[in-house]
């Protein structure tokens, strides 16, 4: 990706690129190839308005206020600029405004979060819209040129053209004349059936540096006379730093200074990151473990089995007497569910890059929230947001754990006590993992009562456990409730509805938050809610005596229906497979978009299971890019599978167990099924791609387990359970 | 002072001997593309060459690289042209966030130096890196694709 920087006027009125095969530290960043400073041609370098710039040779630079972290939102965000604009794509960059740029100037860039799979769907309506502006800006400029009417004009390929002479001008030759014109008030969007680029696999924009080692991620930031920090915080959430001995490391090799930060963890400073470590493991330190101290994972469960039988819950959704249902019912169905913490892993563990004056911070990371990393920046450095910035540089994974700013806070709460030094703080994979902000753990008890046909007339769901809004946003709770605890039950509206017309429906919880936190996780509560829901469908359906897929089409909601038919005839569902082999199935609406897969597995006499085939349909609306939304889907089985099968964050004496990814394993390539998917767009809504299919993963082999096995495994992650028939 | 070759050059490096090799090549050589993941060997983000074997650098002290071959991912391509499996990696548009990918393409390198048709056996057992996005279907294809290339 060639993202970069610098135009016509900075309202920094300043220009302090540093092109030392690093990033750049002006009010534009990322990449490596720079226009200078105060060049002809910089000057020539035109915003057209706040979401397009063109250089004199045609290049078409689209201003991106998303993050990337290889989700592809850069690609498809600039495919609905670049599909009004009429360019030339083959002339097309990206580049992040800053997150100060933004402040400065008033919002413009609008909402920067990158998370909920939101980036597309959620910004379409104005970056089409600026794309638009732009094009009828440079057709007046054309016009004007011409002494023409515009409406006689017309622009393609980067090109206008006067249609009754045939004379071209192209966006290059166009754009000084452009940026002086007044931006129309209303341009009207073109019809879905005229879109060029919209919907096409068009390849991504930022893969070649991904290749020969030169994009720059945030833990590669260099800056001259940058030092090296490692941190290390408190073992148990909630506890405190005591005491420290620098003494004792201050005379190891590079290490510069040993501090604290906040009152919980302690940082080496030094001039790599390996002696900053190095020192870190030898300096010793006492700890406050505060008093959480004495919490096994047995009392978490306790804690949460115990809101499964509460009297008191927060209702997610209801129709009907659902307990009457279940009481007057033929036959009465009843299990139990588990969900653990889970970590996020991202590959890149967390790490910003600051630099702190009196009266300036500057910080460059890979955030998913750039607004909040600035936020947080300020805060920490006790200076006013117009005296920061969060240069956003391309994420190693995201996932939701870098929609979260602690790693910023911690950077500028170093930074500081090294005026004038930029120091870049890197947390060890340990400290990741034992620091996360965890996919929230849940159990969920579901009753339900089936009339004499086999019809599903009353259904209970009581969810107890972890709110991440609790955790991370309490004044988001609505008198004390977290609707995101109902992700994928809703009773209705566009995000994350129940699918199932069930006359008699009680889905509510009861609220137990224990002592780690909890964060987004990409997917979220989708997750364990698809679990909940899937699995105990086919029970039901196993107990109505009816085929799994039968008993859900009798009551899911038409656009349910439609994609896990759509899947389930991809995959053959219902004829003949390998012997040994079985299909199991799920869907789910969640992001805005309705998912469907269908898993084909097998187990092994002694309970190995093979994950063969995944058949995943999605209607996410409109597909603006089919290829990036087969990997997105494929990735999503990696992610969900992961965490089926391994993803268990346990608690002992208040710490995390796990500690790397030899304790916390994830999928490699050797277990990774096929992948086919279908992609069936209605063209008439507009949901999330990134994570909707995550929550499908697990439940489908979890059904397709079942199949083989006779087994229905109720707790993840799948490696503590014994798949061996009989066991 | 420790000598290292490294992309072809001769390189020195200024750094205590027991530290890692990976620590070495980014923060006192400042080639950046090789990364850190997990420090224990077991995601292969710091995958290098060392005398053409694929090696988690992680686990290699500098002490012990003095006159060996080491190739990291800026070295692969020659004269800004990109090997067959990057050029499979850009064609098949494999990477996501792309962090794993350097150690990704090292490995891939390899394995087609050592087997120029790997089955795909061959592949799932050489190829043990972690990603977290999820490439692994189209890491698989560009393998096959580099091989026929």
């Amino acid at each position: 990706m060639t993202i970069q920087s610098s135009f016509g006027h900075s309202p920094l009125g300043r220009r302090s690129f540093l092109v030392s095969g690093t990033v750049a530290a002006g009010s534009f960043s990322l990449g490596m190839r720079l226009p200078f400073a105060g060049s002809a041609e910089a000057a020539e370098v035109k915003e057209i308005n706040c979401w397009v710039v063109i250089h004199p040779d045609d290049r078409v630079v689209i201003r991106i206020a998303r993050s990337e972290m290889g989700q592809g939102t850069l690609t498809g965000l600039a495919q609905l600029v670049a599909e009004e604009l009429e360019c030339d794509w083959s002339k097309v960059t990206t580049e992040y405004p800053t997150p100060g740029e933004n402040v400065r100037r008033n919002r413009v860039w609008r909402d920067f979060g990158t998370g909920g799979s939101r980036g597309i769907r959620s910004s379409q309506q104005y970056v089409r819209e600026g794309g638009a502006v732009a094009r009828e800006m440079l057709i007046a400029a054309a016009a004007a040129e011409w002494k023409v009417s515009a409406s006689e004009c017309a622009a393609a390929e980067s090109v206008v053209t006067h249609k009754p002479s045939g004379r071209k001008l192209r966006y290059g030759e166009l754009a000084a004349a452009a940026a002086k014109l007044d931006p129309p008030k209303q341009v009207p969007l073109k019809d879905p059936k005229d879109w060029k680029l919209i919907g096409k696999p068009v390849k991504r924009l930022d893969t070649h540096d991904k290749l020969t080692g030169q994009q720059i991620y945030g833990i590669d930031m260099r800056l001259p006379g940058m030092l090296v920090a490692a941190v290390k915080a408190c073992p148990v959430f909630g506890g405190k730093l005591k005491s420290f001995d620098a003494a004792k490391v201050e005379k190891m090799h590079g290490v510069k200074k040993v501090v604290s930060i906040d009152d919980n963890a302690v940082v080496v400073i030094a001039d790599t990151y390996w002696n900053a470590r190095t020192a870190l493991e030898a300096l010793p330190v006492q700890w406050d473990m505060g008093k959480f101290n004495e919490l096994q994972q047995d009392d978490v469960t306790a804690m949460l089995k115990e809101g499964l039988g509460a009297s008191e819950a927060f209702i997610g959704n209801k129709a009907g007497d659902a307990q009457a249902a279940i009481d007057g019912a033929a036959k009465k169905v009843e299990a139990i569910y588990a969900f653990p913490w889970q970590y996020h892993g991202t590959m890149e563990p967390m790490n910003a890059t600051a630099l702190y004056t009196p009266d300036k911070c500057e910080v460059w990371c890979g955030t998913q929230n750039g607004e909040a990393a600035l936020a947080a920046a300020a805060e920490a450095a006790e200076l006013p947001v117009t005296k920061c910035d969060v240069h956003k540089l391309m994420l190693g994974g995201g996932f939701g754990r870098r929609g979260r700013a602690d790693y910023v806070r911690q950077a500028v709460l170093v930074a500081k006590q090294m005026p004038g030094t930029p120091v870049k703080l890197v947390w060890s994979r340990e400290e990741d993992t034992t620091h996360d902000q965890y996919h929230p753990t849940t159990m969920c008890k579901l009753t339900g009562g089936l009339d004499a046909s086999g019809k599903l007339v009353g259904l209970h769901v009581r969810i107890s456990g972890q709110s991440i809004l609790a955790s991370l946003a309490p004044q988001n709770l609505q008198n004390g409730k977290d609707n995101v605890v109902f992700q994928g039950f809703l009773p209705g509206g566009a995000e994350a509805a129940y699918g199932y017309d069930v006359p008699n429906l009680l889905i509510d919880h009861a609220m137990r938050n224990p002592h780690l936190p909890a964060g987004f996780w990409r997917g979220v509560n989708a997750n364990q809610n698809a679990v909940y829901m899937e699995c105990f469908m086919d029970e039901l359906a196993n107990a109505a005596g009816q085929d799994p897929l039968e008993f859900r089409l009798k009551m899911l909601k038409p656009k349910n229906a439609t994609v896990l038919k759509a899947a389930a005839e991809k995959a053959g569902y219902g004829k003949s497979l390998p012997e040994g082999h079985f299909h199991g199935i799920s869907q789910v609406m969640a992001y805005g978009s309705y998912v469907a897969a269908v898993a084909e597995v097998s187990v092994s006499g002694d309970g190995i299971l093979k994950v063969h085939k995944i058949t995943a349909a999605t209607d996410p609306g409109h597909a603006v890019n089919p290829a990036q939304i087969e990997r997105q889907v494929a990735g999503s089985f990696v992610y969900g599978l992961s965490a089926a099968l391994y993803g268990g964050i346990t608690v002992k004496d208040g710490a995390v167990e796990q500690t790397n990814f030899d304790s916390y394993n994830v999928m490699r390539m050797d277990e990774m099924p096929d992948v086919d998917t279908v992609i069936v767009p209605t063209g008439d809504f507009w949901g999330g791609v990134g994570e909707p299919t995550i929550a499908v993963a697990a439940p489908a082999v979890l059904n397709g387990i079942y199949r083989a096995t006779g087994k229905r495994v109720r707790e993840l992650p799948l490696m503590n359970q014994d798949l061996k028939k009989g066991a | 002072m420790a000598v290292l070759n490294v992309n072809g050059k001769s390189l020195q490096a200024n750094a205590d001997p027991r530290t890692p090799l990976l620590w070495v090549l980014r923060d006192t050589l400042g080639l950046t593309g090789t990364k850190y993941g997990c420090g224990i060997a077991q995601c292969g983000a710091c995958t290098v060459h060392i005398d053409g074997v694929a090696t988690r650098s992680c686990q290699v002290p500098l002490n012990s690289v003095g006159g060996k071959k080491i190739i990291t991912v800026e070295g692969l391509a020659e004269n800004g042209k990109l090997n067959k499996i990057q050029q499979a990696w850009l064609d098949l548009d494999v990477p996501q966030c792309g962090y794993c990918q350097s150690g990704m393409i090292m490995a891939a390198t390899a394995l087609l130096a050592a087997k120029p048709q790997p089955s795909d056996s061959d592949i799932d057992a050489a190829m043990t890196n972690i990603c977290r996005c999820g490439t692994y279907k189209q890491v698989r294809e560009a393998i096959h694709a580099a091989a026929k290339a």
